[in-house]
């Protein structure tokens, strides 16, 4: 095997268990006694350490096995579970991370930096460990305070049933080989109190029979204990093969057992597996049961067709019957062993596809959609009707293609948003102030391609409105709010886009301190009018900052304007909503997928145009007499409604003659109408888009470029970029104020 | 004695290098070059998809075999005047590296001549002034039968970061010959 793609392997499995851990450990804080969570916590902790372990990254061992430890106490309940622990293992985990990216990702030895900090941590991790050790001083602890756990979970039970039950039979040889009996009652009672024994000497046979060298006696132990298992087990370790051992658990331990076989991480599908994992089978008798389970299938396969031998018995009821185990536990074992085959099942219908590999079809489906394209357009050049039938099914299983091509990138949006509960949990304790944060629309899909870039944006946003939005404590109380803030992250679909909103109920955007502050600056004049939505987009403008103070979290006025561009980069815009006192709430409007939308190709002079269909609303033409109307303005009547528009052949400098007829398209855009006059309508078109490359980086107007059936190639236009182009020509040349104010 | 050790020089870095290959083309009648492990292809022109609101040099984008690649009318860049398109035009396509990334170049040329060697020992330095084009877009002037050919130096002439700011101004400014080298 190739050592580098399993590291690789490693990798990624430990960045998902991190991501796991953190999760599991946020849910934690909030639901201390979220027995799965914790279970989770130390399951990801549990298995770092073990795939570390493999590739002999023993850094990370060593760490990890700390932290496993104290893990395992707050399993066990013996640690609580509080906020300076989980910070503790926040922190923990961070330290893992860095483990791994340093050792395995990049190949070296963690910077001293790293050192210290995880030596920091250990001593930290180890405060929890204090007084407490590996299992011999667990029992010893155990010794002091026999009646501890098992009493206390046994909810009311018979003391006499809460004792472990030990069926002892010596074998003759015990004495021969220089073995005491006795001395191994005497060690038992170390683990805890013996509450009755019986002899049975049943097995003495007469005098004259009896050897003197051999022992007879077996023993029945009640034994009062909180060592498991195996450690009772252990006792007998010398005597092991020449007696007959059977220790029955306390009845009280077998809710526990079951609890704990229902706990195990859900990978092991064989009975005897789990039965030992979660200690109620110790792995001699597990070997013990099967050697006489493949003896019983011998003598069954042995008798020969005459006979009626009974069929081998499974496992499970060997245990049964051999008193090794009660029948609960078997039960329980056999249904966490049925609920872990399903999951299995459940599991192998996801695949782990690389993201190249995806990438590559989705561009291959981008070129059949190209080519099926032209062959439409030739079978409709050729009028062969049978031909412009095959060629039409043709383009709607091509579409089907692109359409669950697509879906296969996309991904819901909640495992990015999950990513903020850990962000609001530090950065509000870096405040001092209490904020939770709400998650909605969390399935929501959307391209991975858009997901990966939306990260960055959204975590300016919420410490943003953490920062500013959020106000503090006691004003809250002042204003009558509840001192806990909220920041809620929502996400929804909405005509071919998503949005995504990032709210707070904070003290809201202040209008005339925005207004005074942007006048200060020059970048409104005193006496030009705004909306509310203009004066709340100038917190996207670079260097503003409302904030009173600088903080370490906001406001150097860095961020905003980073975070308009990353958005407007994705072909997204960006708006905000405010009401002072009440909160302020911050929607991106981004593009489903970056890679094939719906367009409407249009024509001016000889050029091709693709305009995203969702933003069309209709068309109309443009009649001569209209025509003649706006030779010196560019709005109509539409319906009784002014519908500004934009004479493309002006804007992009066409030159030619002018077509016959001209038409109007209609787009509209997060609530703005406006209108493109163009020569030519040519109807839906399929539209893989194509990056048009930097050179192209600074073109205002057009986002991309996509290629016709034809072979050439046709620009995409940026609809909300070119309007806001032209707003900004005229604002600059002509006093039209009013139709300003009407595209705004 | 020198001037052997110089000879010999020259060869290995031509052999290290193989740079001595060069395409050479003529652009508005005068004679260019421009090394050919810089080129990937040459196609005929055609089917050229003009884009607004670009300066002039960027005569539009072509469909490159599913890829969208500008074309560069290198006239215009060094500031001439177009030459009308014949049935000769060609577009060289190269390749360009800007930031780590390679991106594909269109650049129309009148005529496609022929693949020359040029020795290092034939290579002159650019001349101060008097090429009528920007020095830094010269990286020499190769001596071919006694005349000599520009070869250009293509990282700037293409340089992909100069034509997107340049693309910023926009409109239908001619060349900026004011931009710094």
């Amino acid at each position: 095997m190739n050592m580098d793609d399993a590291l690789q392997t490693f990798l990624i499995e430990c960045r998902e268990l991190l991501q796991a851990m953190e999760e599991a450990l946020l849910n934690l804080e909030s639901e201390p006694d979220d027995k799965e969570a914790i279970g989770a916590v130390f399951r990801a902790a549990h298995t770092i350490k073990g795939s570390a372990g493999l590739f002999g990254l023993d850094t990370i061992v060593a760490f990890t096995h700390v932290a496993e430890n104290v893990l395992d106490k707050v399993r066990n309940g013996e640690v609580p579970v509080d906020s300076n622990l989980i910070a503790l293992l926040l922190s923990s985990g961070d330290h893992i991370a860095i483990l791994v990216e340093q050792i395995a990702g990049q190949g070296v030895e963690p910077d001293e930096a790293t050192c210290a900090a995880g030596e920091a941590l250990l001593q930290q991790l180890k405060t929890y460990l204090a007084g407490e050790g590996q299992g011999v001083q667990i029992t010893q602890s155990s010794v002091t305070q026999p009646h501890d756990a098992p009493l206390q979970s046994s909810g009311g039970g018979l003391v006499g049933s809460d004792t472990w039950h030990i069926s002892l039979r010596f074998g003759h040889d015990v004495l021969k080989n220089g073995m005491d009996p006795l001395s191994f009652l005497r060690y038992l009672a170390t683990l805890g109190e013996i509450v009755s024994v019986t002899t049975l000497p049943d097995a003495m046979p007469l005098a004259e029979q009896m050897d003197p060298e051999c022992c007879y006696l077996g023993f029945e132990i009640d034994f009062r204990s909180t060592a498991d298992k195996t450690m009772i087990e252990g006792v007998f370790e010398f005597v092991r093969d020449d007696c007959n051992l059977r220790i029955l658990p306390p009845h009280s331990r077998v809710t526990e057992y079951i609890q704990l076989i229902n706990d195990l991480p859900e990978d092991k599908v064989r009975l005897g597996d789990i039965l030992i994992n979660s200690g109620v089978v110790t792995q001699k008798e597990l070997d013990e049961m099967l050697i006489c389970q493949a003896m019983r299938s011998c003598i069954a396969e042995d008798a020969q067709s005459g006979e009626h031998v009974p069929p081998v018995p499974p496992l499970g009821e060997i245990l049964v019957q051999e008193g090794m185990v009660q029948k609960e536990l078997v039960d329980a074992a056999l249904g966490k062993q049925k609920q872990a085959r399903d999951n299995k099942a459940q599991e192998s219908r996801y695949i782990r596809v690389h993201a190249d590999k995806l990438d590559d079809l989705i561009n291959l489906v981008g070129e059949l959609v190209i080519a099926s394209a032209s062959a439409a357009l030739l079978s409709q050049r050729s009028r062969d009707t049978m031909l412009h039938e095959a060629t039409s099914t043709m383009s709607r299983l091509v579409e089907e293609i692109r359409d669950g091509a697509l879906q296969l990138r996309m991904v819901p949006i909640g495992e990015t948003f999950n990513r903020f509960h850990r962000v609001v949990r530090d950065v509000s304790n870096d405040l001092g102030k209490e904020i939770g944060l709400e998650i909605g629309g969390a399935e929501t899909e959307l391209d991975k391609s858009v997901v990966e870039k939306i990260g960055d944006p959204l975590m300016h946003l919420v410490r943003n409105s953490m920062d500013h939005g959020i106000e503090s404590a006691e004003l809250r109380q002042q204003r009558g709010k509840s001192a806990k803030g909220t920041v809620r992250l929502n996400a929804f679909h909405e005509s071919g886009s998503i949005v995504i909103e990032v709210g707070d109920d904070g003290g809201g955007l202040n209008r005339d301190k925005l207004l005074a502050k942007a006048i200060e600056r020059g970048l409104v004049g005193p006496n030009q009018s705004l909306t509310d939505q203009e004066v709340y987009a100038l917190i996207f403008e670079a260097g503003f900052s409302t904030a009173d103070a600088v903080t370490s979290i906001s406001g150097r006025g860095v961020g905003m304007d980073v975070v308009r561009r990353n958005i407007e980069a994705l072909r997204g815009m960006i708006e905000i909503d405010s009401v002072q006192g009440v909160g302020t709430t911050i929607r991106i409007r981004l593009p489903l997928t970056l890679a094939i939308i719906d367009g409407f190709l249009l024509g001016v002079g000889s050029a091709s145009y693709v305009v995203p269909l969702d933003m069309v609303m209709e068309c109309i033409e443009l009649s001569e007499a209209e025509r003649q109307e706006t030779r010196e303005r560019n709005y109509i009547n539409l319906r009784g409604t002014v519908l500004p528009f934009i004479r493309l052949r002006d804007h992009f400098r066409e030159q030619g003659k002018a077509g016959r007829r001209e038409n109007i398209v209609v787009v509209q855009y997060a609530g703005q109408k406006a209108g493109l006059v163009v020569d030519e309508l040519m109807g839906e078109f399929q539209t893989v888009i194509k990056p048009l490359g930097k050179i192209f980086g600074n073109l205002r107007g057009v986002s991309g470029s996509t290629i016709l059936g034809s072979g050439e190639v046709a620009l995409i236009l940026d609809v909300p970029a070119l309007i806001q182009r032209s707003v900004n020509q005229e604002a600059k040349s002509a006093g039209q104020e009013k139709l300003v104010a009407l595209l705004k | 004695m020198g001037a052997i050790i110089q000879a010999e020089q020259h060869q290995l870095d031509a052999g290290e290098e193989g740079h001595n290959q060069y395409l050479t083309f003529l652009l508005g009648g005068e004679m260019f070059a421009i090394p050919i492990l810089n080129i990937k292809e040459i196609i005929e022109y055609g089917s050229l998809t003009t884009v607004p609101m670009m300066p002039e040099f960027i005569r539009g984008v072509i469909n490159l075999r599913g890829s969208v690649v500008p074309v560069v009318d290198l006239t215009v860049r060094f500031g001439r005047q177009t030459t009308p398109v014949t049935k000769r035009t060609c577009i060289v396509i190269i390749e360009i590296e800007s930031d780590g990334d390679k991106q594909d170049v269109g650049v129309v040329v009148d005529t496609v001549n022929e693949v020359l060697e040029i020795p290092r020992a034939e290579i002159e330095r650019a001349p101060s002034f008097g090429a009528k084009i920007r020095a830094d877009f010269i990286s020499g002037m190769g001596k071919i039968a006694g005349k000599f050919v520009v070869i250009l130096n293509v990282n700037h002439v293409l340089s992909i970061d100069e034509m997107a700011m340049l693309g910023q101004v926009g409109g239908t400014e001619p060349e900026m010959m004011a931009l710094p080298a």
